[in-house]
């Protein structure tokens, strides 16, 4: 099956020319997306595993009934109620705040459970030593329990992070104009869907492969103080 | 001056604490031994508010909280400042330097400036021998280099009695010494102090008072020559028996 010299050409000018749009979009769209959803995620993913900590009947009922949901369903399903679903009663909102809303709940849901293990796997001695010196429980949170629960929680939280990126490429099904649409509409005018599907591929993995070099960066800055 | 009195605390049907009356004058040392499982820990808890007494009324100065409603976080957070606590398993801030665990306290609680609490911090550590020992992370220490910042880490939030909790019984025997040295200092320096230990010798040479604790109750108190020697009670003089 040799590929004839023109073909070949063909190829490598398409490859050339759809670099450009494919980087754009991943600079533009993808990457920002997942920055933004992410800090958004954690806060909301802290709020929940605080509330599945908290004493309050109500508040850990809600945050286990939005955990479970999320979970429950999927994020293309997700994205489609609150893009396609909600005009219906009146709720319209653009492709990018949807996108944004969407993945935003998703990694909140998933990373408060992290959070939360992260929090129960701190002794209690921590705590206590905290309390005794008279610290608050937002103190203790603060100063004591959260610092500990980070470098508890790089890992993981790093796999929630590299899935959302990838995930991102779901925002292309309402409409966002992020790398993966933009594979889909270049190879929409000249059918090379194995060249460039392939080619957004190897960007994802770029991306990927430079969070994991951070994630190891980060989680070697955080267990400095733990024995080696 | 520290008075508990009718202090009571229950486990799930288990009474640990069985009304404990006991007073601290300024500047005693007071030590307590008794068996495992005696209430000592408890008590010492519940000193610290650690653990909230269901009965009972403890008495700091002229600071007094009361058990028998329950108190607000807010009066109990007031209360444990006036007492500090040294832990048997030190318990100190693994993701701060010696220096950072012992400047902690008056930062965030006290909010002291920082150089104030670093200058502080530094009086202390230097007191208890850690000078050289500063910047170095709780898992870089000794266990008794590590419980003499939880010393210092107490000290620093200037408690009015000092809370030791057998502090010196998770320690390799050869670094037992430098422990009972700081604890000595802050004896003759006129710190108030209850101390939950099984070390004879330093509640003969360091204590005012020795109190024998069993089951939940204080069995006798009295001068640690004329508890050891010649105790009142048959429970304290067979307990005294099994451990020399
Ligand atoms: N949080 C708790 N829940 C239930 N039971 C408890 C709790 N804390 C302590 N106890 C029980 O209370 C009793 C007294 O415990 P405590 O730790 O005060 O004894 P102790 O005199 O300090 O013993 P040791 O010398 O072994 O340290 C024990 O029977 C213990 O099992
Ligand atoms: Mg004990």
């Amino acid at each position: 099956m040799l590929i004839d010299p023109e073909r070949l050409e063909r190829l490598t000018n398409i490859a050339e020319s759809s670099l450009l749009p494919l980087v754009k979009g991943a600079l533009l769209y993808t990457i920002p997306l997942s920055v933004v959803t992410f800090v958004i995620g954690l806060a909301i993913a802290l709020l929940t595993a605080l509330a599945r900590l908290s004493s309050m009947k109500l508040l850990q009922w809600a945050a286990r009934a939005y955990v479970s949901a999320i979970r429950g369903t999927p994020l293309l399903v997700q994205l489609f109620i609150i893009f396609y679903g909600l005009p219906t009663i009146g709720i319209t909102i653009d492709p990018l705040p949807a996108a944004i809303i969407g993945f935003s709940l998703n990694v909140g849901a998933y990373a408060s459970e992290i959070i939360r293990a992260a929090i129960l796997s701190i002794p209690k001695g921590q705590w206590e030593a905290a309390y005794s010196l008279g610290m608050d429980d937002v103190q203790t949170l603060r100063r004591i329990i959260l610092p500990q629960a980070a470098r508890v929680s790089v890992p993981p939280l790093s796999n929630t992070f590299i899935s959302l990126v990838k995930d991102t490429s779901l925002a292309s099904l309402i409409l966002v104009a992020e790398m993966f649409r933009k594979a889909q509409e270049i190879a929409a005018t000249n059918y090379e869907f194995l060249l460039l599907y392939t080619e957004a591929a190897l960007i994802y993995w770029v991306i990927c492969f430079f969070l994991s070099i951070v994630q190891g960066s980060m989680e070697k800055r955080l267990s400095r103080y733990v024995v080696r | 001056m520290l008075v508990v009195e009718g202090l009571r605390k229950t486990f799930e049907n288990h009474e640990v604490l069985k009304g404990v009356h006991l007073t601290v004058r300024k500047g005693e040392v007071v030590v307590i031994i008794g068996p495992s499982g005696s209430g000592k820990t408890t008590l010492l808890r519940c000193l610290n508010v650690l653990e909230i007494p269901d009965e009972g009324t403890l008495t700091i100065d002229d600071e007094q909280l009361q058990f028998t409603t329950k108190p607000s976080k807010k009066e109990m957070i007031r209360f444990r400042r006036l007492t500090g606590m040294v832990f048997q398993a030190y318990n100190l801030f693994p993701h701060m330097t010696a220096l950072e665990n012992v400047m902690e306290g008056p930062i965030t609680v006290k909010r002291l400036k920082k150089h104030e609490a670093k200058e502080k911090a530094e009086q202390l550590l230097m007191k208890v021998g850690l000078k050289d020992q500063m910047h170095m992370y709780p898992f870089q220490l000794s266990g008794g280099q590590q419980q003499r910042v939880g010393i210092a880490r107490a000290l620093a939030m200037e408690p009015k009695v000092l809370l030791f909790d057998e502090p010196t019984s998770a320690l390799d025997p050869e670094l037992v010494g430098e422990v009972l040295k700081v604890m000595k200092d802050l004896a003759n320096e006129g710190m108030t102090m209850v101390v939950v230990t099984h070390e004879m010798r330093f509640a003969r040479e360091v204590a005012d008072e020795v109190i024998f604790f069993d089951e939940g109750m204080m069995i006798e108190r009295g001068h640690p020559e004329q508890l050891f020697t010649n105790p009142t009670h048959e429970r304290t003089r067979q307990f005294l028996q099994r451990i020399q």
